[in-house]
């Protein structure tokens, strides 16, 4: 079953800055500052190509990125409700 | 308002209103040697008024008005109304700075190069700033430092000096008796004095300087040294900014590239000698 599918803001509206390991964002729409570490900022990015669940965005990941385990896909599908409750990506 | 003082400290100028004339005296004192407004209009107003309009004769207590006020901005007593002003120039500034990313952090200079001291309160990020101002650098000041998101440069408000409990003996050891303001016993911070910047560090609060090291001293603990994190810094000045949220962008580029071209320390230090020796010591490093 399909899960839930997100949208991020485009690229021009969130500044993004990689200090040692984590990475600050800044989100123009809430005047927001976050600070996040891996996978976040390349969920963020993936999801620029356009709406997807966890599984979509883990075919997306899964071409740049190496995966371990059967669990990426719950593991995604957890790090997209922190971005929502952060408000950082939406539901499509 | 029946007394008035006009204030200019580093870049922003004070007009402070107040319903006595005592808290004004002692602070004209203490600012005796501070230029006068470079022109008429000031950046910020700072009323001293009676908690209710009799208090002004019976038991009088200070409360603290301005352009930006707090709900809960507690009247003090008048003997305090000194550290009254201060506070209200403190709240306007936390509440209303626009132009300059607003640190709650000391600063002083050496040869072109600031140094910028941040810490909890008691970590002696005032005292380190005092001293160094009276042993060879110029004291830019020891509670906000000011970073223009323009030039990424550091502005001077060498306000007079809040020393608390044992810093004010340390900084008596140091400093000429006519530099002092009278000592305010039992206030919400213990005991307090301020004193007067050198003539250095009030002659040149136009000139700004470039941040070369951000420190994060911690005192009492038995000498360290730590280098600390980009994304550590990051979060610790966010913090430490009052302003950060109200610049938006502007603030999110200002830090990100005072970050990346200072670096940052964590020190212990059991006392201000100590530190002292340590300041030094990054200074020599930077300018080799």
């Amino acid at each position: 079953m399909a899960g839930p599918r997100y949208i991020a803001d485009p690229e021009d509206s969130v500044s993004t800055v990689a200090l040692d390991g984590l990475s600050v964002l800044f989100h123009a729409p809430s005047g927001m500052t976050h600070i996040v570490a891996a996978p976040a900022p390349e969920i963020l990015a993936m999801l620029r190509a356009g709406p997807a669940d966890a599984a979509e965005l883990l075919r997306r990941l899964q071409a740049h990125y190496d995966f371990e385990g059967d669990e990426a896909a719950e593991a995604i599908q957890a790090r997209l409700e922190e971005l929502e409750a952060a408000g950082l990506v939406q539901r499509a | 308002m029946r007394h008035r003082l006009d204030l200019q400290i580093g870049p922003v100028a004070f007009r402070l209103g107040s319903a006595w004339c005592e808290p004004l005296d002692v602070l004209a004192r203490l600012y005796e040697p501070y230029p006068a407004p470079r022109d008429r209009i000031c950046d910020f107003t700072v009323r001293l008024e009676p908690e209710k309009p009799w208090r002004r004769f019976v038991r009088p207590s200070v409360a603290i008005k301005g352009d930006y006020v707090l709900p809960d901005a507690a009247p003090m007593a008048l003997a305090h109304g000194l550290l009254a002003a201060e506070m209200g120039m403190n709240l306007q500034m936390a509440l209303g700075q626009k132009r300059y990313l607003l640190l709650h952090a000391s600063s002083a200079e050496k040869d072109g190069r600031a140094i910028l001291m941040t810490g909890e309160s008691g970590a002696g990020k005032s005292t380190l700033a005092a001293l160094l101002g009276e042993r060879g650098w110029r004291l830019m000041g020891d509670e906000f430092a000011l970073l223009d998101v323009a030039s990424g440069k550091l502005l001077p408000f060498p306000r007079a000096v809040s020393l608390k409990n044992g810093a004010i003996k340390v900084m008596e050891a140091e400093v000429a008796p006519e530099r002092f303001g009278p000592r305010l016993e039992g206030t919400p911070k213990g005991v307090i004095r301020h004193m007067q910047p050198n003539r250095e560090a009030i002659g040149r609060m136009a000139e700004s300087a470039r941040p070369a090291l951000i420190l994060f001293p911690r005192f009492g603990q038995a000498p360290a040294i730590r280098a600390v994190g980009a994304a550590e810094v990051f979060m610790r000045l966010t913090q430490a900014s009052t302003n950060y949220v109200n610049l938006g962008r502007r603030g999110f580029d200002a830090l990100n590239r005072l970050i990346a071209g200072v670096p940052a320390l964590a020190i212990d230090y059991p006392d201000t000698d100590t530190a002292i020796g340590l300041v030094e010591d990054f200074r020599q490093e930077l300018a080799a």
